[in-house]
């Protein structure tokens, strides 16, 4: 049954992060997502330290809370001529490492220690039931995911049209009315969600990797945005599959095991993808130049 | 607040305050400032209906920052835009973008009829997603670009001069009456560019107001109706004749412009009565 | 006040401390040269890229030392540098996505091996996870002292190479017409990078490395506009950084060293994005006032001229 948890649990977060992700990439931002993913750890603390428990609603919020003061500052210091670059170093590892004093300092009410931070419990799920009136429920951790999956593509698909136009051309979107920078900030809202939701699973630095990794494989395998959506989403539930098939046999980090797997996919559309892989590419120069010299024999 | 009325006066051309109701785009004391130096400076004009317009001068004279403040895509340190006698951000189904060609990224995961599509998302509202009618309207104005066998290409695939077919084709499918276009012109093959004209004429048949920021001076006099010469301050406004002049170019391009002489001789020899401002 | 001259007291804690601040000022001068070529994140990249290589390192020879954790580290960044570029080269993907993409997977995969680590029979395993935070103070003498002498050997090659690195930030085109040779000295420039993360490893981890080679140069470039100051300047925010992050996290238990180094630099930081002259926030805030108060004056001037002109006419 554990792995039966496990594995949803792993393809829930695959999905959260995929679809988001999508956005990240082609908006260039993915090196924001990077930032949000770190820079939550110091709203997920305070909100445990506050409540004396994992309650996951606050989390969520001061999660939330986190991402936006995260996306904000880094953008007001691009505003003030910083590098976008500088500005989410400089933004993400200070909010990273409020995040880890405040672990170190009050380890034990949190009940989290550092390598949560790092591995994520995904192995643990199943131990952390939620019970509604005696009945067992299923993990929390399910729950949890379900729920942000569920909030990420009901405002997805509802504002399908005004999340591509602002990721395509947002000086048109503004000037027809869509308010882009409120779209901006709703997509970080999701990505932060994204990520505390899958925290506890895979760990803060590990969810950059579901978060990048599978969209830039859709990217490259297709050149339709509503198939890069479902490619990324499926890219992730194989990562998830293959990275625990592997982690059961090398008894080592699921988490890890899944970012490596997803990595592996991403090679393999590399240099694989029909349309824009690297040996399909070569190959088809190759063809294209041998066919050239065979016309050219031929005419002679 | 006085002062403020009477600079309006003064820069509506002192005396028709009345037909800034009707006037397309009313654009009074207009001013931009990135950092220490205004980039765009107390621009004040107002343009007629049913005219081709074309924004001339040098590079960096702000006309792009002045066809962005106007559509209030950039914040203004002062000045008031009205469109069709009410503020832009009212107005917004009246007007057409053409944006940059290199503004965009083309490696997006989309093709050139959704690219138009996007074009409707205006007026759909929040909700409504583009449905047959959509689609039937942006095939035809990709129809009226000449790109309608390329519909379904990634529009990574096509070359300069087809993108930026796709982006008329797009500010077409907008069906706006006042349009905004930023350099539809750099940078693309003599096919295109006679594409892009023919549509600009059909564009001033129908009543649209077209305002183009344009780079190539010989082909001035040929294409528009009125040319509204930049250089952060506006040093020129009116029709064609009368404004595209050497004299009124060298006011506005400084010393920069002898190489220029021969391609408008034919226009300067006429008495050079433009409105200086 | 008496626990800092505690902490001097005690000579191991001595070098710990000189050793931090001399981090800390290394990677301040080689932060500009990145802040300056856009490649901040790079460096970031390169840290968590470290730790795959420094893993191997480890499980090929069992010894830890930073010596053998360089040769690993620097192969895996240079990996990792490799891969970057050639995922920007051959695909559509731009920088972030490559960057974040490299970044995530040397990382899972370098996790992957820590618990390989853990879990194996590899006897003195305990420092190994210390490397993602940083805890100066368990480092040991040998290492302290390694630290240091490569942190002033990394400073030193940045003095001698001032004026080419100072042309490869700014202009690599015409450094290539002057007769450089850009490729090797961009080469050079990365390899100084992995060199200092590897050295902070012990000191900062891993994980917020990076910030001590973005966030000092960041904050100098808010004071001045001269290439050389703000390579000293940011040194010294760097230096001051090590500095306070060794002596705080050593005399409160638990608390690792790269957080509050990384915080000190936030520090520093701020205060240079309110006070800093002609970019910081004030100042900017100032002069916009004034900017927009002679640009209304000038205005008033010129309506009173038209209004006047206009009365005559």
């Amino acid at each position: 049954m554990s792995d039966f948890w496990i594995l949803l649990t792993g393809s829930l977060v695959a999905a959260c992060c995929g679809i988001v992700g999508v956005f990240l990439v082609l908006r260039k931002m993915a090196m924001i997502g990077d930032a949000i993913s770190h820079s939550v750890m110091p709203g997920i603390v305070i909100a445990f330290l506050l409540s004396g428990s994992r309650d996951s609603m606050l989390m969520m919020s001061a999660a939330l809370l986190f991402g936006l003061i995260t996306t904000f500052l880094i953008g007001l210091m691009q505003r003030t001529g910083i590098q976008s670059d500088a500005s989410i170093g400089v933004v993400f590892t200070a909010l990273f490492a409020i995040g880890v004093i405040l672990v170190s300092l009050f380890a034990r009410q949190v009940h989290l220690d550092q390598d949560a931070i790092l591995y994520g419990e995904i192995a643990f799920v199943h131990w952390n039931i939620w019970e509604l009136g005696g009945v067992n429920m299923g993990p929390k951790a399910v729950w949890l995911l379900g729920f942000t999956l569920v909030v990420i593509i009901a405002v997805i698909s509802l504002f399908y049209k005004q999340f591509k136009l602002a990721s395509f051309d947002p000086a048109l979107a503004a000037a027809v009315g869509i308010p882009v920078a409120f779209f901006h900030y709703l997509l970080m809202g999701l990505v932060s969600m994204a990520t505390v939701s899958s925290f506890e699973s895979v760990g803060a630095i590990l969810v950059v990797g579901l978060l990048i990794i599978p969209p830039s494989t859709a990217y490259l395998l297709t050149d339709r945005l509503g198939v890069m959506l479902g490619l990324s989403v499926a890219v992730g539930v194989a990562g998830t599959f293959l990275g625990y098939g592997a982690s059961v046999l090398l008894d080592a980090s699921i988490a890890g095991c899944m970012v490596v797997a997803v990595a592996v996919l991403f090679a393999a559309a590399f240099l694989f993808s029909p349309s824009q892989g690297l040996v399909v590419t070569k190959l088809r120069q190759r063809r294209l130049a041998a066919q050239a010299a065979i016309a050219s024999v031929q005419k002679q | 607040m006085k002062t403020l009325d009477k600079l309006h006066q003064h820069g509506a051309g002192g005396v028709k305050a009345p037909s800034g109701a009707t006037s397309p785009l009313s654009v009074s004391g207009l001013s931009v400032a990135y950092q220490k130096k205004p980039v765009l400076r107390d621009v004040t004009f107002e343009v007629n209906e049913g005219e081709l317009i074309g924004v001339i001068g040098p590079n960096g004279a702000g006309k792009s920052t002045m066809m962005k403040a106007a559509l209030g895509l950039i914040p203004s340190i002062s000045g008031e835009v009205l469109v069709y006698g009410k503020p832009c951000s009212e107005q917004r189904r009246l007007i057409g973008y053409v944006p940059q060609r290199e503004s965009v990224d083309w490696d997006f995961p989309t093709n050139a009829l959704d690219v138009v599509l996007m074009g409707t998302y205006g007026r759909l509202g929040w909700i409504r997603r583009p449905g047959a009618k959509e689609k039937a309207e942006a095939m035809e104005c990709l129809r009226k670009v000449g790109m309608a066998d390329y519909a379904d290409r990634q529009i990574s695939q096509l070359s300069g001069g087809q993108q930026q077919r796709v982006f008329l084709a797009r500010a077409l499918v907008q069906n706006a009456k006042l349009y905004f276009m930023d350099e539809p012109f750099a940078g693309v093959d003599a096919a295109t560019e006679k594409a892009i004209i023919t549509l600009l004429q059909e564009l001033k048949k129908n009543g649209k107001t077209v305002i183009v920021v344009h780079h190539d001076l010989a082909t001035v006099q040929q294409y528009f109706d009125s040319v509204l010469l930049l250089n952060v301050e506006l040093k020129g406004f009116g029709p064609t004749s009368r404004v595209f002049t050497q004299d009124m170019l060298q006011h506005t391009y400084g010393g920069r412009l002898a190489f220029l002489d021969h391609t408008i001789a034919a226009g300067a020899t006429e008495a050079h009565g433009g409105v200086s401002l | 006040m008496n626990n800092f001259f505690a902490m001097l007291g005690d000579p191991n804690m001595r070098w710990i401390f000189l050793g931090c601040m001399l981090l800390g000022l290394s990677s301040g001068v080689i932060g500009s040269f990145s802040y300056l070529r856009k490649q901040s994140l790079v460096g970031d990249t390169l840290a968590h890229a470290a730790l795959p290589g420094i893993c191997i390192a480890f499980m090929l020879t069992g010894v830890k030392s930073i010596g053998v954790f360089l040769v690993g580290a620097a192969a895996a960044g240079f990996l990792a540098t490799f891969g970057i570029s050639f995922i920007t080269r051959h695909t559509k993907l731009k920088q972030d996505a490559a960057l974040g993409i490299v970044l995530s997977s040397f990382f899972g995969l370098g996790i992957v091996l820590l618990t390989f680590i853990q879990h194996g029979d590899y006897g003195n395993q305990a420092g190994l996870d210390k490397f993602l935070f940083g805890q100066a103070a368990a480092m040991v003498g040998g290492d302290v002292i390694t630290m240091s002498v490569i942190s002033a050997v990394l400073v030193g090659i940045c003095s001698l190479l001032f004026k080419q690195f100072k042309l490869i930030s700014f202009d690599p085109g015409f450094a290539k017409g002057l007769g450089y040779r850009v490729g090797l000295l961009e080469q050079l420039l990365m390899l100084l990078v992995v060199v200092a993360v590897v050295i902070g490893i012990q000191a900062v981890g891993v994980v917020l490395i990076a910030a001590l080679l973005i966030t000092p140069a960041v904050s100098a470039r808010y004071w001045t506009n001269t290439l050389g100051i703000m390579v000293t300047l940011s040194g010294m925010i760097g230096a001051l950084s090590g500095g306070l992050g060794a002596w705080i996290s050593s005399s409160v238990s638990n608390l690792p060293t790269g957080p509050v180094t990384v915080l000190a630099a936030t520090l520093f930081f701020a205060a240079s994005v309110l006070l800093g002259p002609e970019r910081g926030l004030l100042a900017k805030w100032l002069l916009r006032q004034k900017v927009k108060r002679s640009y209304h004056a000038e205005r008033e001037v010129r309506i009173a001229e038209a209004m006047k002109g206009e009365s005559v006419s």
